[in-house]
């Protein structure tokens, strides 16, 4: 192919030699890996009983521990929870990025687009039905109880995605997003119907469950989501080119070999995978996704999807991690829950991240 | 020309579809061709169709009925890859491309043609780099899209459907965010595109004179969706050109290929002067309002340019006092002032 003399151009200049520069955005990996562990660490060795991180260590390495009660507490209780929080974090933060670009909306996550509601919808449809919800309650129904609730968490957040991929093949992506709003609002509206008729038990067990917490998974339920995040995760990553070609819009995406019916439906089975077990076992967490998202593009400088989605999951890891930490402190009092501490940190860190960019128009996907 | 068309429309009919059932027509009975090595101008008044026509020729929107052939393949029901491997577009959506620079904008064109990560190879960072110096991007290279200005992210986006290598480029309106040097740069380019790649272009633009001295070819929308294929002098000549365009306060002046905005109402006059002074007093009189009286016709006013001195002067003369004036602007506005005071209607 022949090349167009450069002179017939205005300003025509050699173009600089490479594309972006990985050796940034490199370092800033090290530093989100150096601070994944550190918070692992930490998630193991803090809590009411303070056990040195050596011990920590050692006890995971499987070794001789001074206290026995100490192995117990790391391992029975601290750990389950620690991988819950990592790898729950990790799948909400994939679910951001992917469902912010897929929307081309900043705001877009999956508590904002009513996913998290309908999972809230069905269990608070389950506690009416049966007086049942979240581990907390598996005492009264034992391990049935935890299953059921899961289940309905799960099928709630998956039929509303489901209601959304029924019309996404006919709709602009804004009019989606309004849908997805509104299925939102009309599964908060029913939710407040349906608790009027639930005694106090039943609605302190919708609320236990409701105020999303990374605690008392079970092994079994981790032996289910580990391998569903991680399919999830993966499937994230193969989507990244169709991504990348959104960033300028459907009409342009199209044109430049990606078929957006099927960019959408691998998109939203990816979310169902992610955001639906999630949910399912933790209960709603609202903006860790959005926060993960906006932390991670700020921090590399890029909405290359190639870059963005694998830290996008190690910082929704960290912010799972640190927020889960933070409510583990040893207050006098266990007064913080997850959701206030992702809400009092984890916004005004995306906060900080956004502002301190010159240009406000970049926040745009 | 014995070349095949590239792109080619065989009875296609363009429009949209309700949600009742019932369908709006924009054009009917469409068969035009896109030779390769050619660049056509597609041009029409607003509201005409030309980006429906551009958006069903790029795939993004179904005919009515007919058939769309991409290099003798039906366009619309070919593969979404086969397609971007071919033909690649510049829309007037505006985008908002996140936190990327105009490198890895431009290299989103190579999308079609690598595998399922995206990953660049040596020959696609080639193509990208020579994408983005034949349209003069080079420097918006490391630059934030977002932080562009308008005309530098439509390069950029040129620079992109550029680097997607096709055999046909569609763009649709290209040219409204420029100014005139880069409109003429981006027009050049485009020509050089066609005529040195072979690539056949697809303009739409409301730039008249542009494209009468830039395009190979005009597509014109005239009335009733019919559309007029043809060189620009032809359609000029068999005033496909005037009609298309045709409303009140609008005359198409033939000879000079450009349209008059004001039919000269306000009287006759004779001008006397030569070279691009006359050439300029001519059009002031036009902008006023006055008829130029051709050789030996009697007119009522006479201007008379006197470019004896270092900068000229024109004398006014007619049935009132003369005047004499040293701008346009003054001429102008003496020929006002006579209206005012010897009303000719």
């Amino acid at each position: 192919m022949n090349s167009v003399a450069a002179g017939t151009a205005v300003g025509s200049t050699m173009t600089p030699a490479a594309g972006p520069s990985r050796a940034s955005s490199t370092g800033i990996y090290v530093v989100l890996a150096a601070t994944l562990v550190t918070a692992f660490l930490l998630e193991l060795a803090i809590g009411a009983v303070r056990i040195p991180l050596g011990e920590v260590v050692s006890i995971l390495a499987g070794g001789h521990t001074e206290q026995e009660t100490w192995a117990r507490i790391v391992l029975t209780f601290r750990l389950p929870r620690a991988i819950n929080a990592l790898v729950s974090g990790a799948a909400l933060g994939a679910c951001g990025v992917l469902l912010q670009t897929l929307f081309r909306n900043p705001l877009a996550d999956p508590f904002v687009l009513g996913i998290m509601h309908g999972a809230r919808l069905a269990v608070a449809t389950l506690v009416v039905a049966t007086g049942v919800a979240g581990p907390a309650f598996a005492a009264r129904f034992g391990d049935l109880g935890t299953i059921a609730t899961s289940a309905a968490a799960a099928a709630g957040a998956i039929g509303v995605l489901l209601l959304m991929l029924a019309v996404s093949a006919r709709v602009t992506t804004v009019t989606l997003l309004i849908v997805g709003l509104l299925l939102g609002y009309v599964c908060i509206g029913l939710i407040s119907a349906l608790l009027h008729f639930v005694d106090e038990v039943q609605a302190r067990a919708f609320s236990q469950w409701d105020g999303g917490s990374f605690d008392g998974i079970t092994r079994q339920q981790l032996f289910i989501l580990m391998p569903l995040v991680v399919i999830g995760i993966a499937l994230a990553h193969a989507l990244v080119k169709p991504l990348n070609a959104l960033l300028l819009g459907e009409s342009y995406a199209a044109t430049m070999g990606v078929s957006i019916v099927r960019a959408r439906v691998l998109a939203f089975a990816c979310v169902g995978l992610l955001a639906g077990p999630v949910t399912a076992f933790c209960g709603p967490i609202p903006f860790l996704g959005l926060v993960a998202a906006h932390v991670a593009r700020g921090l590399l400088h890029t909405s290359d999807h190639r870059l963005l989605m694998p830290a996008a999951a190690l910082t929704g890891a960290i912010l799972g991690l640190a927020a889960d930490l933070v409510t583990h402190l040893p207050w006098n009092k266990h007064f913080l829950h997850l959701d206030a501490v992702i809400g009092m940190i984890g916004a005004p860190i995306a906060l900080w991240v956004i502002l301190r960019r010159r240009q406000m128009r970049a926040l745009e996907i | 020309m014995a070349l095949l068309p590239t792109l080619e429309t065989r009875a296609l009919s363009i429009g949209y579809r309700q949600a009742n059932g019932a369908s709006r027509t924009v054009a009917s009975d469409v068969t035009l061709a896109l030779r390769p090595g050619e660049l056509v101008c597609l041009m029409g008044p607003n509201g005409a169709g030309k980006s429906t026509l551009l958006r069903t020729l790029s795939g993004l929107q179904r005919p009515l009925d007919g058939r769309v052939l991409l290099e003798g393949q039906d366009l619309h029901a070919m593969s979404v890859t086969a397609r971007g491997q071919r033909l690649s577009v510049v829309l007037t959506d505006r985008i908002t491309a996140g936190m990327l620079t105009g490198y890895e904008v431009t290299s989103l064109g190579r999308h079609p043609h690598t595998d399922w990560t995206g990953a660049l190879t040596a020959h696609d960072h080639e193509v990208v780099r020579r994408a983005l110096d034949a349209t003069g991007a080079g420097l918006l290279a490391s630059r934030q899209v977002a932080e562009l200005s308008d005309g530098e992210r439509q390069r950029v986006m040129v620079a992109r459907a550029v680097a997607q290598e096709p055999v046909v480029m569609l763009l649709d309106e290209i040219t409204a965010f420029l100014d005139l040097p880069h409109r003429v740069a981006i027009m050049r380019l485009l020509a050089n595109l066609a005529h040195e790649r072979g690539v056949a272009i697809l303009v739409s633009t409301h730039d008249l004179e542009l494209s009468l001295r830039t395009a190979d070819r005009l597509w014109l929308f005239g009335a009733a969706g019919r559309i007029h294929a043809g060189a620009p002098e032809d359609l000029v000549m068999d005033g496909a050109f005037e009609q298309a365009f045709a409303a009140d306060g609008l005359a198409f002046d033939r000879d000079a290929g450009v349209f008059r905005t004001f039919e000269p109402t306000r009287g006759v006059v004779s001008l006397v002067g030569e070279g691009s002074v006359a050439a300029w007093t001519a059009r002031a009189l036009e902008r006023a309002g006055y008829r130029v009286a051709a050789g030996g016709e009697q007119a009522p006013l006479r201007v008379e340019v006197q470019s004896g001195g270092d900068t000229p002067r024109w004398l006014l003369t007619g049935n009132a006092d003369d005047t004499s004036v040293t701008s346009l602007e003054a001429l102008v506005a003496a020929l006002r002032m006579r209206e005012l005071t010897h009303p000719t209607r």
